[in-house]
């Protein structure tokens, strides 16, 4: 499977698969979304607050995993030199970006009828913030640094130091006392969410993750063909 | 297998991540009292270098039976199970605020005993339930 994430793969990717994957995203938003604003119960204590966190919760696990993903493929190409790695995050950043943003901005919904206010500066928000700031200019460095070998050198080694965020942000809730509540799913024990709600939970995660993947399979193809056309002008 | 200019990259690498590592680490540790968004009542207790005029967060258990509402202010105790302080506040407070459940006050301290808060946060904790377990579990 991963070869075809090898450049020559992806050029081989048609409208006919996204243009399934994308009836196939559409069908699962929809049940998602119906389960989570209709079907599911409201919570014995936020109510019908709590449904926030079906758009809250997977956009911030994919805004890590996305990060997540940069970094490692920021180290492979600093120490492998593997030339499509920065293509690859590169096609990644933007759609973390957004998802943190809507991490952040869902978030703040949700923490003002409940809480009682749009923003702390407790740890795991301020990280997540700072999340963002990575992403940013992560972005940025590709997008004004006109020489390749420049724009990846610095967006690798934005994507390595960001990379010790992310624990920070995972662990934010357990380190120090923060406003926002500890992980309601870990790896190491059950989640303390009910059934009827993380059923949905799930359904809206994997939609989102539909979601990356179209855009992502997208954005990589034009990149792997800005790619190839760049190196042949430059050999002119 | 692996190539000596990719071992000394390997190398370099690591030697700078463990670095960074290193910088945030001590960055973290120095902001301390920064980065905790509140004092838990035990922590309040055993504070030695407390400043009675600076605005600090404490937060813990709203304890059950203790909100005492009178006209102008709400008064209540905050408990982390093991010590207590007494805070007052005039204003409203959120809707999620009620008794056995997390809160945190903002404000000033008066003494070890008793806190003037001039903002109520409401914690809630990590389970999601719907009504009626909540109900079969109590």
């Amino acid at each position: 499977m991963f070869k075809n994430f090898f450049p020559n793969k992806i050029l081989s990717l048609t409208n006919k698969t996204i243009n399934s994957l994308i009836i196939l995203l559409i069908l699962v938003v929809v049940i998602g979304l119906t389960y989570s604003l209709l079907l599911s119960p409201p919570d014995y204590i936020q109510g019908d607050a709590v449904r926030i966190m079906y758009v809250h919760v997977p956009s911030s696990f994919i805004a890590l995993g996305c990060f997540g993903f940069i970094g490692m493929s920021s180290i492979c190409n600093l120490v492998f030199k593997i030339k499509f790695m920065p293509l690859l995050a590169k096609s990644l950043a933007p759609i973390g970006c957004i998802f943190s943003l809507i991490s952040i901005v869902s978030g703040s919904f949700w923490g003002k009828p409940t809480w009682g206010v749009w923003w702390v500066w407790d740890a795991r928000l301020t990280s997540m913030a700072i999340l963002f700031l990575f992403y940013v200019s992560y972005i940025l460095t590709w997008k004004f640094i006109d020489n390749f070998e420049r724009a990846n050198k610095i967006s690798s080694i934005i994507g390595i130091v960001g990379l010790f965020n992310l624990p920070v942000i995972k662990y934010s809730v357990d380190w120090w006392n923060t406003l926002h509540q500890p992980s309601s799913i870990t790896l190491t024990s059950a989640p303390s969410i009910h059934y009827t709600m993380l059923v949905p939970l799930v359904i809206m995660f994997f939609g989102m993750i539909l979601y990356s993947l179209i855009i992502f399979l997208m954005r990589y193809k034009t990149e792997v063909i800005k790619f190839k056309l760049d190196k042949r002008k430059n050999y002119k | 297998m692996l190539s000596k200019k990719v071992k000394s990259r390997i190398f370099f690498l690591a030697v700078s991540l463990i670095s960074v590592a290193i910088v945030i680490f001590i960055v973290l540790r120095s902001l301390e009292e920064n980065v905790v968004y509140f004092f838990s009542p035990s922590e309040i207790y055993n504070k030695t270098d407390i400043s009675f005029d600076k605005k600090i967060r404490i937060g813990g258990l709203v304890k059950t039976n203790s909100i005492n509402k009178n006209e102008t202010s709400i008064n209540f105790i905050i408990t982390d199970l093991k010590k207590e302080i007494l805070v007052s506040y005039n204003g409203l407070v959120p809707n999620l605020f009620s008794e056995g459940k997390g809160v945190v006050a903002e404000g000033k301290l008066k003494d070890k005993k008793y806190f003037v808060a001039d903002k109520i946060l409401a914690k809630h904790d990590e389970n999601y339930m719907p009504p009626e377990v909540s109900k079969a579990l109590e």
